[in-house]
């Protein structure tokens, strides 16, 4: 019982970085309609810019926590000004081929920089404990990401839905062109979207920083489960991804632990997974078939 | 996507090589060199995981080693002309085999050295034989090697998985704890690692109360699951046995520290690890670890004068993969100029039981039998963080394991 309990609360954090990450990628789809290949790149500079803060200037993983998402949310509206907007009326591919190169050109700028090998980071001192739960005892640091990132799905999920900004920008998302028929100026919204996208997927990486390593291919392995994540939920749908995110978690977690003789199974459970509600479902568990153009 | 494209790219060197299929290089009649000179080619990792440990450091190895043989022969060297060609595998078999036969067919290359990733190892194991040019294997761990896939063409000169198992896996279960749980990333380089360690672990007196196969690449980077089933398993293990690599050993250690496994009485011990890894993790995080060390920089002063000209080329301090390298060229081209020349049956017959001494083999023969390459390995400790006193000085050799102990026996399935 208390392995159950422990597998699952795993599985949870795990899915709680799926979770952020895909967040970031279904507001950015829903609004841009672009599939953001460079998302694990941004994870990626989120995870090493909290070392780089760390080793070179002393801030401290707190200080990070709240530099590194603003900064390479500012980073992303610039990158969003200067060429993710052309892609608006061009060809699907140029989207693919300018996001993925993006992500090439980060991972190799760092790579230049710092090498392959991975970076030491330690776990705030303040949060390197383990709690105890009765049952078990589980790392401090864990709960901390989980109630985290709980918290902040829950705070973004109140000011898409009550506030005035959010249902601007859920309307924008899921539909533009009805929201611009209403008068509303669906394009300013746009670049601080992408920016809070890119922010969240750099918050996500300094919150894995002392738990995973930290090389500049850190996000390409991670982004793989993260799309699929994003299609079980639904294209472009806040809460699917958020939903999708952690039942990823969860069913890898269990996977791992509970189908462990047949290893095949539980490293491609996610895909199967999502090959299946494809079938089912074909635009993801909470999306919305797109409108016939 | 990218592995279609590479699949792609690799496809058409394939073609162009097939394609230029007889234009080689041309025949030299009764010069003793090929092209009237030596080319030596580094074919490894150089932009992934494991470019650190061994990549472009280790084609700066070997350029030392040709500096140190053109000055100790002078004149008298068989030739001076001398090159070092690279090539990318990207640790993908497929890309190590075209890169082998372009190396062989038309960039001259004598000996390719290196070669990590037992995958992409073996490849060019199968390059070699077919060409009839010789390979120095460094980077790789199976001992397929010097097993079902050896042949006359191929050596294998650092280490392997045995050496690994007999040294960790042995003395550990003596020293630390006699019931094991291993851990092992589910394709060919885990699975082997994974069987030579229950046999030494076995042999020693020990058991392995529980294992599992992690999926590999683990793309969700996490190995909770496995780490919290540890310390539950009846009977408890006393030794979390990893044999993750790179990346993924920085994950499971952090991990391990973060569960504090250690508290909970179950010991760590690591398959491979390279300096590069101690680095990364900080020798806090691992101290007291025990592993098996091919070569370590600062064992004795012979290997730091190495270590300090290594350092003043390449800018760190060298692995065990590097030193190897350097023996490994500097063997060859001792070879060649023995031989007076390059011919790879002249070569190999010179090779074949030579007994060898150098930085990097102590003790050093090379076996006729299967073409391991046997030398003196090393039984390391992690240090505390507290008795770091320089930069890179992470480790403490514990002992040395004779050459006739640290390798295995000519194995019955190598027919050369």
């Amino acid at each position: 019982m208390s392995g159950f309990a422990q597998n699952t609360f795993n599985g949870l954090v795990s899915g709680a970085f799926y979770a952020l990450l895909a967040l970031g990628l279904a507001v950015i789809f829903g609004m841009l309609r672009v599939v953001n290949f460079a998302h694990g790149a941004f994870y990626m500079l989120g995870a090493f810019g909290a070392y780089v803060l760390l080793t070179e200037a002393g801030v401290p993983f707190w200080a990070a926590l709240v530099i590194m998402p603003v900064g390479l949310g500012l980073l992303g509206m610039a990158l969003e000004r200067a060429v993710i907007h052309r892609l608006t009326t061009l060809d699907p591919l140029y989207n693919f081929l300018l996001t993925f190169g993006l992500t090439l050109i980060l991972q190799d700028l760092v790579k230049l920089r710092y090498g392959v090998q991975s970076s030491p980071y330690e776990t705030p001192s303040l949060l390197s404990g383990s709690v105890d739960f009765g049952l078990f005892d589980f790392p401090t640091y864990r709960v901390f990401i989980l109630g985290f990132t709980v918290l902040l799905c829950v705070a973004v999920w109140w000011v898409l839905t009550r506030t005035r900004i959010g249902m601007v920008v859920r309307a924008s998302t899921e539909r533009p062109d009805l929201t611009r028929a209403f008068g509303i100026d669906v394009g300013r919204w746009v670049t601080p979207v992408f920016g809070f996208g890119i922010g969240l997927a750099g918050l996500a990486g300094v919150l894995a920083a002392p738990m995973r390593a930290v090389n500049p291919l850190m996000g390409a392995d991670l982004i793989i489960v993260v799309f699929a994540v994003v299609v079980i939920g639904g294209l472009g749908s806040i809460f699917g991804s958020v939903a999708a995110g952690f039942g990823i978690g969860l069913v890898q977690a269990w996977g791992e632990a509970y189908l462990s003789n047949f290893p095949l199974v539980s490293q491609t459970i996610v895909f199967v997974v999502m090959a299946g509600v494809l079938l089912w479902r074909p635009a993801g568990l909470f999306g919305r078939e797109e409108a016939p153009a | 996507m990218r592995r279609t494209m590479g699949v792609a790219a690799a496809s058409a060197v394939v073609v162009l090589v097939a394609g230029c299929g007889g234009g080689g290089p041309q025949s030299s009649g009764d010069q003793k060199l090929t092209g009237g000179k030596v080319v030596l080619g580094v074919l490894n990792d150089q932009s992934g995981a494991y470019s650190e440990l061994s990549g472009k450091n280790s084609v700066a190895a070997v350029e030392m080693a040709i500096a140190d043989f053109t000055a100790k022969y002078g004149d008298k060297a068989v030739t001076r002309d001398i090159t070092v060609e690279t090539a990318d595998h990207q640790n993908k078999p497929d890309v190590a085999n075209s890169k082998a036969q372009e190396m062989y067919d038309r960039k001259g290359v004598d000996l390719i050295l290196d070669v990590p990733t037992s995958s992409a190892a073996l490849k060019v194991a199968d390059v070699a034989k077919e060409k009839k040019k010789l390979y120095f294997n460094i980077g790789a761990a199976t001992t397929d090697l010097t097993g079902k896939s050896c042949n006359k063409y191929t050596f294998h000169y650092a280490y392997d998985t045995y050496m690994l198992a007999n040294g960790t896996g042995k003395t550990t279960t003596e020293q630390i704890g006699k019931n094991w749980y291993i851990l092992y990333p589910n394709y060919a380089f885990g699975q082997d690692m994974e069987k030579s360690f229950s046999t030494a672990i076995t042999a020693a007196g020990g058991a392995v109360v529980g294992k599992d196969g992690a999926p590999f690449p683990n793309t969700s980077g996490d190995f909770s699951t496995f780490l919290l089933k540890a310390p539950n398993l009846n009977p408890k293990p006393d030794v979390l046995g990893t044999m993750q690599a790179g990346a993924e050993l920085v994950n499971v250690v952090k991990q391990y520290n973060e569960f504090k496994l250690r508290d909970k009485g179950v010991g760590l011990a690591v398959g491979l690890m390279f300096l590069t890894d101690i680095h990364s993790l900080t020798p806090a995080a691992l101290a007291g670890t025990t592993y098996t060390d091919a070569w370590y920089w600062n064992f004795d002063a012979k290997n730091r004068e190495f270590a300090d000209r290594f350092q003043g080329k390449a800018g760190t301090r060298p692995t065990f993969a590097h030193a190897a390298n350097y023996s490994a060229a500097l063997q060859y081209l001792e070879a060649v100029q023995a031989a007076g020349t390059d011919d790879a049956d002249a070569v190999v017959k010179g090779l074949e039981g030579k007994t060898v001494e150098d930085v990097f083999l102590r003790n050093g023969k090379i076996r006729a039998e299967d073409h391991r390459v046997v030398h003196d390995a090393y039984l390391a400790q992690v240090k505390p963080q507290s008795e770091v006193t320089e930069p890179w000085d992470y480790v403490k050799v514990l002992k040395t394991i004779p050459a006739a102990e640290a390798f295995r026996a000519p194995s019955a399935d190598c027919k050369l």
